[in-house]
């Protein structure tokens, strides 16, 4: 292939990329650039060519390496899994301290209730009490109002790595793991695997369910 | 002159339990009179419609947030004089000054404890 053919045919690659409405270019089609350009770099080169063709090559080398260790970091899989836990997680703790004041409200309420039929002296005793809890029960509103700002900490970097997965989606597909198969032997299951902590509502066995099963054992 | 605790007050959360907290302290106030809203459009919708002598407000509410209430009411002829108090986690200079320069009566920030609930009543309406 003539050398000229090759720089038009590279012109017009740069072209369509300078056209991008998007803005973005895919690090592949960084590589192919680079690549198309090496190729053109060819008959009699001077030793600058040669330097140029050097640094272009290790260039190259570099996105291919940066890319391959960024798919092994498997931004998919943060993206899939880990930000939608901890998002759900989140949530399940402004639920569950809303439930968990409510509830002692309910109960100071009760108390207060009485109030009116002691004598004034322990009736007073009981009404700073009563204050107290509703003034500590603020810590509610406080702790959902951090907790929503993290979670929108987390929208926000899950954005970022839709972008990261998008670029990198070839390289990601080469680094997953095969599926396992289903005839393979399953793995005993470690100590480590059992360390879950609290489960969300949906997934979380019922006091029956578990006596149930404890049950089944007999 | 002496402070009417059987006056209408509204307060305004989108925290329901943070609206069960200050109408509590309220009521242990003596005040007996207490309204809800949970945003501002609400709260300015309940405004209009009755004669309300304070409102409490959060800051950060959807649609309508506090300081655009605080805005609304002061530019309504027939509510611009209502105390209004603002109640918030915002506690940054640059919130208290906006909500000074949209005419807030007091403020109060988050987490907050019953005297300086009560303080700032006292500043607002007079000695009760």
């Amino acid at each position: 292939m003539a050398s000229s053919e090759v720089d038009a045919d590279l012109e017009a690659r740069l072209q369509e990329l300078r056209q991008r409405p998007d803005d973005t270019v895919r690090i592949s089609e960084v590589s192919e650039v680079v690549e198309s350009l090496m190729s053109t770099l060819k008959g009699d080169l001077s030793a600058t060519d040669l330097e140029l063709y050097g640094e272009l090559e290790a260039l190259a080398s570099y996105i291919e390496s940066a890319k391959s260790e960024i798919a092994a970091l498997r931004p998919d899989e943060v993206r899939d899994e880990y930000i939608p836990t901890a998002a759900d997680e989140l949530d399940a703790i402004v639920e569950a301290t809303a439930e968990a004041t409510n509830a002692i409200m309910d109960a100071t309420e009760l108390v207060e209730g009485v109030m009116e039929h002691l004598d004034p002296e322990d009736s007073e005793v009981l009404m700073d009490a009563t204050t107290r809890i509703y003034e500590a029960c603020g810590f509610q509103d406080i702790t959902g109002q951090r907790i929503t700002k993290v979670v929108s900490a987390l929208k926000h970097i899950e954005e970022k790595i839709d972008a990261l997965v998008e670029a990198f989606g070839q390289e990601i597909e080469r680094t997953k793991p095969q599926e396992p198969d289903d005839k393979q032997e399953a793995k005993p299951v470690a100590d480590e695997d059992l360390l879950n902590g609290p489960q969300l509502k949906d997934e979380a066995k019922s006091q029956e369910e578990i006596d149930a099963l404890l049950a089944s054992f007999d | 002159m002496a402070v009417d605790l059987n006056m209408k007050v509204l307060i305004v959360d989108d925290y329901k339990t943070m609206l069960r907290i200050i109408r509590n302290l309220l009521r242990q106030l003596n005040f007996t009179n207490i309204d809800e809203a949970t945003d501002g459009s609400m709260a300015l919708q309940k405004l209009r419609q009755d004669d309300f002598g304070l409102v409490i407000s959060d800051w950060n509410m959807e649609p309508m947030t506090g300081i655009q209430l605080l805005r609304e009411v002061r530019a309504d002829d027939k509510l611009k004089h209502i105390p209004f108090i603002m109640v918030t986690a915002e506690s940054k200079s640059e919130n208290v000054i906006a909500a000074k320069e949209a005419g807030v009566s007091n403020y109060i920030v988050k987490p907050f404890n019953a005297e300086t609930l009560k303080s700032k009543l006292v500043s607002v309406l007079g000695d009760f």
